[in-house]
Formats: structure tokens, sequence, C-alpha cells
């Protein structure tokens, strides 16, 4: 398949990539291309210009200080995967990076352009939710809170980019999902968080986009244990019924996937 | 029209090319390095599996001016000197395919898999191949091949 022409322009900074944004307002960003690519291959996205910042060393790192976990939006799922930091200090997110589609997907795939892009069964929007993370971008900082608004939407301003994303260690966490069998995309993945504010569960995969289910929540408060969100179930009506799975069956994949998120978190902390 | 220029199976190439060409065209029918091949199409099946810098990426989910300055190797850059790789050894030996068709793509992923884990259990391999797809489905045999050339290469 062939996708329609465009240019391809690659960035030598951030400030080129904005510089060559601003200037070519229907051109889009490059990064690993793993959604991007596909798409315009069936010409479901025609952007004049693609700009490649995957190459830009400033957009890919992964720094810890103190409970501080900062990953460049130009990380690789990979890279997340086999980082000794990540694992040590946020493993549930580093066990979520390498359960995301397969080995060659995560060699390039990002975690800005998977935020970016925010597919409604894409993995990393359910732990920047439950873990409370900011994003930032080369304007300001966002709330995950915030930053997700809808299907395939977010709260970014067209020419902002996101730059970095920013965690903290919580005190205990945990993802599971049921994939996909083909594409390895959650049918429905919870994430589990107990961070210093509380407790967040977010789901993905199930709904049009992340959401968070307060009634587990507020059980999980009162007993951090899988019994706790065992008989909870969230409602079918405004989940995704496709050929894969009906709603009521997301429904039910959300409640398995919360308790067996709670026991990760308890017996491995998200290992 | 933009001028690309990587090094493939340790060669310098250089081309013009548009930069829609994806790299598994650019590959086949540029450089008529034809092992690469095209199953899906669609960024599931793993059959155009390539390495770039080093690491297997799907060659139909990357454009070629992607892969400007790299290192490209290819399924007809793995034997030296008339000699197979381990890989490809233990796939003959093993009985690792069947038509033959997934097969570039599997060795591939198998030799950037071995080279991040060393040996490797038959659990990991699979969950390595989870990129693959093998339509005869001939995986009991893909990976008792990968399994035995990840413990030969690692005891070498």
């Amino acid at each position: 398949m062939i996708p329609y022409q465009f240019e391809y322009k690659r960035a030598k900074s951030l400030g080129d990539a904005q510089a060559m944004l601003a200037k070519n307002p229907d051109a889009k960003l490059l990064a690993g291309g793993q959604t991007l690519i596909p798409t315009m291959k069936m010409r479901l996205a025609n952007p004049s210009a693609l700009i490649d910042i995957s190459k830009l060393a400033e957009l890919s790192f992964i720094r810890v200080e103190g409970d501080a976990l900062t990953i460049g939006a130009a990380t690789t799922h990979g890279a997340i995967a086999a980082s000794a930091d990540v694992r040590r200090v946020l493993p549930s997110l580093a066990h979520m990076a390498a359960h995301i589609g397969d080995p060659a997907v995560r060699a390039v795939g990002t975690m800005g352009g998977s935020l970016a892009n925010n597919d409604p069964a894409a993995d990393y929007p359910a732990a920047a939710l439950a873990l409370n993370a900011t994003i930032k971008t080369t304007t300001r900082e966002i709330a995950a809170d915030d930053f997700f608004t809808g299907m395939f939407s977010t709260a970014l301003e067209d020419g902002e980019i996101i730059t970095q994303i920013a965690f903290r260690k919580p005190r205990r966490s945990g993802y599971q999902k049921f994939a996909n069998p083909a594409s390895r995309y959650p049918m429905a993945g919870v994430f589990v968080a107990q961070i210093d504010d509380g407790i967040r569960v977010a789901v993905t995969g199930a709904g049009p986009g992340v959401f968070r289910v307060e009634a587990m929540e507020a059980a999980l408060t009162k007993s951090f244990t899988p019994d706790a969100v065992a008989s909870i179930a969230v409602a079918s009506a405004n989940l995704n019924s496709d050929i894969h799975a009906s709603a009521e069956y997301r429904a039910h994949l959300v409640t398995v996937m919360a308790k067996r998120a709670v026991e990760h978190a308890v017996a491995h902390d998200g290992h | 029209m933009t001028t690309v220029s990587m090094t493939v199976n340790g060669k310098p190439v250089s081309a013009d090319i548009e930069d829609r060409t994806l790299l598994v065209y650019f590959l086949r029918e540029n450089l008529r390095l034809t092992g690469t091949h095209i199953g899906c199409d669609t960024s599931q099946c793993g059959a155009c599996m390539v390495h770039v810098d080093g690491r297997a990426v799907k060659a139909c989910s990357m454009f070629a001016v992607q892969a400007e300055g790299a290192e490209v190797t290819t399924i007809e850059g793995l034997a030296k000197d008339g000699k197979l790789h381990p890989v490809q050894e233990a796939f003959r030996e093993n009985h690792g395919l069947q038509c033959g068709f997934c097969t570039p793509g599997m060795i591939m992923t198998a030799v950037a898999a071995i080279k991040r884990h060393g040996a490797m259990d038959r659990e990991t391999i699979r969950h390595e191949l989870e990129g693959n797809i093998c339509r005869c489905t001939g995986y009991h045999n893909i990976v008792s091949s990968i399994e035995d050339a990840s413990k030969k290469m690692s005891a070498a």
C-alpha cells in the first residue's frame, strides 16, 4: 500500500521542529510512526509533510531524581521496558511498556506519540491517568486529568509538542490487560495506583477514551485487596462494542482486569 | 524526490526516491533484495522484518528516508563467506519452515531477540514472536529452531 505524496523533513532540534510545524500547518509530527504510517498507507491521513522528531536526543531520555521519573517524549516502549531505572521506580510502567504491540513496534513506537494520538485502546493513557502524570509540552505543563479529552483527542493545541512525561513513584501500582490476540491492543486494560493523593483506577480499551472508576477507587481506599473490586461492575452503556467484543463483555473484563491489577500491585508491586 | 543513502548489508547504497517510498519497497524494488517479503502490508505479519541500526523493525511500517544514514541488515546479509548464520542453520536443522514465506522475518526477529536475551526458554521465544505470523502455523518447529540457535550461540 502506498500513501499519498508528502514531504519528509528531519528536525535538527526541537526548535527546528516547532519552526517547521509553524510553517506547515498541514504537517504531522513523526515519532515512531507505528500508528501514523499504517494510517497513511490506508489513506486515512494525508499530511502535507512529516516532521521527524524521532532522532532528537533531547526528547529521548529516562531520568530518575528521588521519587520523580521523567521520560522524554521520543523514548521508545522498548527502552522504557528495558530501563533498570523504570523497573526499579515504576515496575508497573515497565511491565506495561513490555506488553505493548510486539517487539518490532516497541523498537520504534514512543510514549509521546502514543499519548498524543490517544487511541482509545492505547496502554499509556491508563498509566498517565492513574499515576496522575504531568505531560510537559513546548509551551506548558498539562495534568493527565486535563489531557485526555476524548477519542483520539487531547488538550494539545496546534503546534504544541510533547517534550516529556513526568511521573512520581506511587506507593504501589499494577496494570493488567486482556489483549486482543491479534493486535495486542487491550480490549480492556486497568491501571491501579496508590499515590500520595489517594487511589486511582484508570481503564483503557473498553470505552471511547480512558476513564476512572470512582466506585473501585472508593472500595480500594477502604481495603486495598483484589476482593474489594471483585464485585464492582462498570455500566456497559458507554463502552465499545465491535467485532472483538460486546460492550457487556468489555464491562465484565474491566472488573476482572481490575482484580488482577490489584493482585499484581499487592503481590509483585506491578512487576 | 529525495536522495537517500544508507548502508545495506555492509554496502553503501544511494538512490533518488519519492519520500513516500516504504523501506520494504526500497529494498525489494530499488536494491532487488527480495528476501525481505511483503505479507500483510498492514504491520501485523512481520514477513518484512529487517534490522535498522541493530533493531528489528517492520520495513512496511517505515519510510526509506527514515533510514537515511542507518545501517540496515536484511536476510541476505546474515550468511557470511558462504556459511549460514547460526539461526539460519538452526531453522534448517530443526525443520523450522514449511512454505518458507514468513521465514526471513522469523529469522530477523530471532537474531535481534537472541542479541537482547541470549539463551531463551520457549515462553520467552513465543513472546518475542508476537509480531510474526506463520500462515502454515508451523510455530512449534520455529520455536525449537530459535531455542536451539539461542543456546548454541550463547554457548559459543
